[in-house]
């Protein structure tokens, strides 16, 4: 299986992705921002779209798509209270931009078949050239050093974000900061997995770890861990059996992962519980 | 030439008609109780249920309500730990049930094998190929959910709006939980249907988004959700019908304008 060249490049691509994934879907998950998360994913594929209607390399549409997005959603979103809400209507506009942009290109003299939405949307692992794989790699392996430089001052900012600022921490910026690398993470990651489910590398392997430990620098380990060990396990299913496509057996072996960690932690008698300070309602 | 001219334009207002009371309705509760992300991943679940129903040689009506009943449990029953809402355990939860949805429509999809073309329609609906009895079956879903609010709507505001002492006070909060999430899969399954699973939102939620920054008052919130929602749809399908770019993009821009102006207003509003 190893021998064949688009198995290791997928392996060399996808596994600093997942790493990074693992990483920035801990602080995500524990931030509450799956949703935000979400958004910069789907984002990517209106970003993608747009680039291919204006005939310009996808990575740029991708990149430039994400973050913009992010840096909209750190204006509207306001911690108080109405997050979700300002998240879920820019879905839904970016999104039917995205509607718009197919329709361009469709029109459009290279118009397609719908192949460029349906590998955007789902992800084509298997179809990396060596140039992509490469990329992929070194930004995977960037957003990694980046999120073990950031760990701590991040961790307090999301824990006890008035202790942090207290102490002078610019919690604002923190958060801004953290969102945009959400958005490159996710420009990256649907290369490797598709638009629809990158969420699957950043929300379920972290949301595993965190029900199974409550220690901060053991659950980013683990969630890092999962998702690198879901990728692998995904991409061996997908190679083994021929009709499964690399995306959903990824997803699928995640999603396996986090179903058992329900279980795990529903018959212990104490539950982890999450850090203090995280959020929860009335609390 | 007429907005009317054609039956197809007729079949599309009314059905855009009816799903814009419907989710206008049901999404003022959603942003009251903060589930926009669990809208979003019921909206998502119609994928699996038609790629499923496809496969499966089902009419996919039934798959898509059978995937969403499925996700509503499913995320009601995972999103509780010690009685209260954690609302980053909550997310994850969803998360995961939304991308174990698009895994699983995926393979589905590609096991079916080439409909690729209609994946479009699929994600960003059509509404130009709607029929009679797809406009009756809206319209019976929207009376069951209205008629659901009428008698539901009261101790689920109670519920919604302050959680423990509406369980002191004896509403069964919980079972209440479950039925908003199943009606929510309900209005979602059939409005996907229309605008398509990706674009759901811009008729659930902005048009009670925008309403909330207008006015805390329950009867003036939703009348004006209603309005906005019902505007927006008529106004894109008018567009899209004369210029002939997607309902989808259209409605969603003028939702979003209608969000950002609600927001705007109330920033320059004295408070």
């Amino acid at each position: 299986m190893l021998s064949q060249d688009f198995i290791r490049l997928a392996l060399l691509a996808g596994t600093p992705i997942a790493l990074a994934s693992g990483a920035i879907g801990y602080f995500v998950v524990l931030r509450s921002q799956v949703f935000a998360g979400d958004t910069l994913s789907h984002v990517s594929f209106t970003g993608a779209l747009a680039a291919a209607a204006a005939g310009v390399d996808l990575r740029f549409g991708l990149f430039a798509a994400a973050i913009a997005v992010a840096l909209l959603l750190v204006l509207l979103g306001d911690r108080a209270a109405s997050d979700d809400v300002a998240i879920g209507t820019t879905l839904a506009w970016v999104l039917g931009l995205g509607a718009f942009f197919l329709d361009l290109f469709n029109r459009s003299s290279h118009g397609g078949n719908g192949v460029i939405a349906a590998r955007t949307l789902f992800g084509s692992i298997f179809g990396l050239s060596g140039g992509q794989a490469r990329l992929a790699a070194e930004i995977g392996v960037g957003l990694f050093v980046v999120m073990l430089a950031i760990a701590r001052p991040l961790l307090g900012a999301t824990i006890d974000s008035k202790v942090a600022s207290a102490q002078g921490m610019p919690v604002a910026a923190i958060g801004a900061g953290f969102l945009v690398l959400v958005g490159v993470d996710a420009a990256e990651a649907t290369q490797v997995v598709g638009a629809l489910l990158m969420l699957g590398l950043i929300a379920v392997p972290a949301g595993a770890a965190v029900r199974l430990t409550a220690s901060p620098y053991l659950a980013l380990t683990l969630s890092s861990v999962l998702a690198v060990a879901s990728l692998w396990l995904g991409v061996v299913f997908a190679y083994v059996i021929p009709s499964l496509p690399p995306s959903s057996a990824i997803i699928g072996v995640a999603a396996a992962i986090y179903a058992l960690s329900f279980v795990a932690t529903s018959f212990t008698a104490r539950r982890p519980y999450w850090p203090r300070g995280a959020r929860t309602e009335n609390g | 030439m007429s907005l009317f001219a054609y039956p197809f334009m007729v079949h599309a207002i009314e059905a855009g008609t009816i799903v814009a009371v419907m989710a206008a309705v049901t999404g003022w509760f959603v942003v009251l109780r903060r589930q926009t992300f669990a809208g979003h991943a019921l909206a998502v679940m119609s994928f699996p249920g038609a790629s499923g129903a496809a496969l499966a040689g089902l009419p996919l009506a039934v798959g898509y309500f059978a995937a969403c009943g499925i996700a509503a449990t499913a995320i009601a029953a995972g999103s509780r730990t010690d009685e209260r809402r954690n609302l980053a355990q909550e997310s994850a939860v969803i998360g995961v049930v939304q991308v174990t949805g698009f895994a699983l429509g995926f393979l589905f999809l590609s096991l079916y094998g080439g409909v690729l073309e209609n994946l479009e329609n699929l994600l960003f609906g059509s509404f130009l190929g709607i029929t009679t009895t797809q406009v009756e079956v809206l319209a019976g879903v929207a009376v069951c959910a209205l008629a659901f609010f009428a008698v539901a709507g009261r101790p689920l505001l109670f519920s919604s709006i302050d959680d423990l002492v509406a369980r002191a006070g004896g509403v069964p909060v919980r079972a209440l939980e479950v039925a908003f999430l199943l009606v929510l899969g309900l209005a979602v399954a059939s409005t996907a249907q229309i605008t398509g699973v990706l674009l759901v939102f811009a008729l659930l939620v902005a048009p009670a988004a925008a309403a909330q920054q207008f006015t805390p008052s329950i009867a003036g919130g939703l009348g004006l959700s209603v309005a906005i929602g019902l505007l927006v749809t008529w106004i894109g399908l008018a567009l899209s019908y004369y210029t002939n770019y997607s309902v989808g993009f259209y409605v969603t821009t003028l939702a979003f304008a209608a969000y950002l102006i609600a927001r705007l207003s109330r920033r320059l509003r004295p408070a």
